[in-house]
């Protein structure tokens, strides 16, 4: 077995994630009223962006790489826009 | 493919094969993003219809063994990052044990979520099957689990693959460590990450919702 080191962006990136982690279901238990479920989303999308960037190399690449892999989200957020305009706006929370 | 040829006529290099390959990952996930948007579509709607009901409902999740399945994706998905890095530095052996601890990684998830249905069978909580939930907002109750048992299952179905898909890349490894098997290592990594990142969100919506008890 060749002397392999995992390299410190990915240990920092794994302990980034798992202190992420413990931070937002610590979080959770903090009574923040409607706060609660924007922190949850926030933390979670601090999260993904690290998988993405980090573990799926997203930050080496270049701009039509990056173009295919933000197409899915431009994707969705199309979907969740305008298909939930009509609920958040005229229906009564 | 003819033999002795690294990469197929349509290509002009190895480099080009392999950068079409990615992209065309990319562009699959980007597929998988619509199919769990759906899902997500669909949640946002009731959760904003009951939101007393879909807090009452998060606090019936585990949420120690949902924050136990989620350190241990993260794991995993550092596995495979790590084993991608290690094939680069051409320490394959390296390579395929960080496989190997992903996929026992992810059969310990599959095995907790077992437990976890069957713990939430045992509470009549399953739409469809057994449901009997004597409360007010007993209706938005049982949406939040249609949407928990649906998601959940169709990202248990992701695991399975993602598993196999790595299982069948560390036994091809052993053989050879060709610019091919890395191509296709790289590709197998991109859907472990994408499945962890699916974990990420249905984590926030499922567990984390109601825990303060607001």
């Amino acid at each position: 077995m060749t002397n392999w080191w995992p390299p410190l962006t990915l240990v920092g990136s794994w302990l980034a994630l798992l202190a992420l982690l413990a931070l937002t279901v610590t979080l959770a238990y903090l009574p923040l009223g409607s706060f609660n479920s924007a922190v949850a989303i926030v933390i979670a999308a601090i999260k993904a962006t690290i998988v993405a960037a980090f573990f799926m190399e997203l930050r080496d690449r270049g701009a039509r790489l990056l173009i295919f892999a933000g197409a899915g989200l431009f994707w969705l957020g199309i979907l969740l826009w305008l298909g939930l305009m009509d609920f958040m706006t005229r229906t009564p929370a | 493919m003819p033999k002795g040829r690294a990469f197929a006529p349509q290509y002009a290099s190895v480099q080009h094969r392999d950068e079409t390959a990615e992209i065309g990952m990319w562009v699959f996930l980007a597929t998988e993003v619509l199919l769990f948007g759906g899902l997500l579509f669909a949640y946002f709607v009731y959760r904003h219809a009951n939101p007393a009901a879909f807090a009452e409902a998060g606090r019936h999740t585990r949420i120690v063994i949902g924050t136990a399945n989620t350190a241990i994706l993260l794991t995993s998905s550092f596995f495979v990052a790590c084993a991608v890095n290690a094939l680069q530095a051409d320490a394959r052996r390296t390579c395929i044990a960080m496989l190997v601890s992903a996929m026992l990684l992810g059969l310990l998830f599959l095995g907790l979520k077992a437990a976890e249905y069957a713990g939430e069978y045992h509470e009549h909580l399953v739409p469809g099957v057994d449901f009997s939930y004597v409360a007010p907002l007993a209706d938005g109750v049982e949406l939040f689990f249609i949407f928990y048992f649906v998601a959940t299952s169709i990202h248990a179905v992701h695991m399975v693959i993602g598993i196999a898909v790595l299982a069948t890349l560390a036994v091809l490894l052993r053989r050879s460590a060709s610019t091919r098997m890395r191509a296709a290592l790289h590709s197998a990594a991109l859907y472990w990450h994408f499945v962890d990142v699916v974990w990420i969100v249905l984590f926030a919506l499922i567990y984390l919702p109601g825990r303060s008890g607001t």
